[in-house]
């Protein structure tokens, strides 16, 4: 019973996911953003230059110092950040709806829009919008776009397992109730299917914090970022920075609990005959970079999927429009593709939500499983 | 090139946030947790464990019950039987003894038939004897009334008391 509900639960919102991320795209969200305050509305006229799939995409899939929801008309519709900037021992805390959707500079900074730095906060010369060369790049704290959205969710994660937490202290012994038993089985999932057989029945118990916080914020923020409006939308897990972190907490984990045969297993392989070890330490550095590419390999892995999955549906809804330029009828004839074929995709994107999020905990609890093996 | 670079801040942030939240989870969320669903595990284990004894207990009930049934009708059928014969004990004594008294009522009228019988032949005889004087007064009255025949009878009855 429990499980059909949430099957249809499930239907139904792939099914709002689908047909937000198809109106999300370009004009949405309209009549009733005009009542937020902190939303910020700047008239400006956008030349009707042609549509570009390409830097739309990468738009859509970078961090930002605004939150772009909609553009109306010639009208951005986006959330200003705060911008906090350390440049020679000196902190600067602004909005960044001072820099008027990279339009002007402010306190002598401004956002490169072309180049290598591109995107970034550069100084500039005097109140110019003149790119200062020479001056070394500010140290950008900034709440950005993904920042923020990772506060969100940090939060979201926090509270709901910390009411969990409350409702399993209060029902004690007792069957799991309303969202403790939708999320009951992902917890039993990574305890009884990922940690104990990986790791062992032993000594899984310290790993599961990390494991458990692991799993949940990138399945998290993998269903997030497939919500296309405020407060999703942005792309967490597809982002070097975020995935590179959780891979360096599981690197860092690993080094730490790293047992005697761990470490002789990397600098003196049992097995392999002596002369790959002395005088050319071959194994040991074969075994070394291994310790590097795993949690790099896990970086590398997250980032690539969410990011390609998010860039695959953007293309199919790109397709309207690039179709739609040649002629409006072609435009609307494609979306009836475009929409069903991001539809898919955004299925699948659910699934790999659920399966990058299994797999980067997974491999985690098995690099900690060899880390504490004992020699046998 | 934007995509493959991370940005420094979000770095920052992250490491920072997820360290805390990591920290704040483990605490408030993680350890209630786990310990609850070990606390529910083993409620639920030994909920089946003491079902399972219950079980092996009832089972173990329902045959000393049988026994204890069985050995009560062996009591009851014991304690029946003693009775019985306890019962024909008693009727035997209480027949016997029943005949002894009868015997020995027999015999006491017996023997006060035999007294009474010898008492109404002592009386007979006596009444007899008396009788019997009586008359031979009555034939010695007759017989005597004339003065020599006293003498006659004087004179015998000197001789028969010389002769002793």
């Amino acid at each position: 019973m429990i499980y059909k509900k949430i099957n249809l639960k499930l239907i139904y919102f792939i099914g709002i996911l689908s047909i937000c991320s198809i109106f999300n795209f370009n004009v949405t969200i309209a009549s009733n953003t005009n009542s937020h305050n902190d939303l910020k509305y700047d008239e400006e006229i956008i030349t009707d230059e042609e549509f570009n799939a390409g830097k739309i995409i990468v738009e859509h899939i970078i961090d930002a110092h605004e939150w772009h929801i909609a553009d109306i008309g010639h009208t951005h519709i986006s959330i200003p950040l705060p911008v906090i900037l350390l440049y020679n021992g000196k902190l600067d805390v602004f909005c960044s709806s001072k820099f008027h959707h990279r339009h002007s500079s402010y306190k002598g900074y401004k956002i490169e829009t072309e180049g290598e730095n591109k995107g970034k906060i550069v100084r500039v010369i005097g109140e110019s919008m003149e790119t200062d060369k020479k001056a070394k790049l500010p140290l950008d704290l900034s709440i950005t776009k993904n920042v923020l959205a990772l506060f969100i969710s940090m939060f979201l994660i926090c509270w709901i397992f910390i009411s969990i937490a409350r409702t399993y202290k209060k029902r004690k012994g007792m069957a799991p109730k309303g969202l403790q038993s939708f999320l009951e089985p992902l917890i039993l999932f990574i305890r009884d299917d990922v940690a104990i057989p990986s790791i062992g029945e032993k000594k899984y118990e310290r790993y599961m914090p990390f494991l458990l916080t692991l799993f949940f914020f990138i399945l998290f923020n993998n269903l997030l970022g497939l919500v296309p409006f405020f407060p999703g939308g942005a792309n967490i897990t597809g982002n070097l920075a975020i995935t590179g972190v959780l891979a360096l907490f599981t690197f860092i984990i690993i080094t730490f609990s790293g047992n005697k045969n761990y470490w002789v297993h990397i600098f003196n392989t049992p097995g392999v005959p002596w002369w790959m070890k002395i005088p050319v330490p071959l194994m040991p550095i074969v075994e070394i970079m291994g310790v590097f590419t795993k949690p790099f390999v896990l970086m590398i892995r997250l980032f690539a999927n969410i990011t390609a999955g998010h860039i695959i549906t953007l293309g199919f809804i790109s397709l309207i429009f690039i179709f739609g330029e040649v002629h409006v009828g072609l435009g609307l004839g494609v979306s009836v593709v475009s929409v069903a074929f991001g539809i898919f995709m955004t299925i699948l994107e659910l699934l790999v939500a659920f399966i990058q999020a299994y797999v980067f905990t997974l491999l985690s609890a098995l690099y900690f499983g060899m880390a504490t093996e004992e020699h046998h | 090139m934007e995509l493959v670079q991370p940005g420094i801040g979000l770095l920052f942030w992250m490491t920072f946030s997820f360290a805390i939240v990591m920290l704040i989870l483990k605490k408030y969320a993680w350890k209630p947790i786990m310990k609850g669903l070990k606390e529910r595990e083993n409620s639920i284990d030994e909920a089946l464990h003491a079902a399972d004894k219950a079980k092996e207990e009832m089972k173990q009930l329902k045959f000393s019950n049988k026994q204890l049934l069985k050995e009560a009708k062996e009591e009851r059928d014991a304690i029946l039987r003693n009775a019985r014969k306890v019962r024909d004990a008693i009727v035997d004594e209480a027949k016997l003894k029943a005949n002894e008294e009868a015997n020995r009522i027999v015999e006491r009228a017996k023997d006060s038939i035999q007294y009474e019988k010898m008492a109404a032949v002592t009386d007979l005889k006596n009444q007899l004897a008396s009788l019997s004087i009586e008359i031979a007064e009555k034939i010695l009255k007759e017989e005597l009334s004339a003065k020599d025949k006293q003498k006659d009878f004087i004179k015998k009855m000197i001789d028969e008391i010389q002769f002793n």
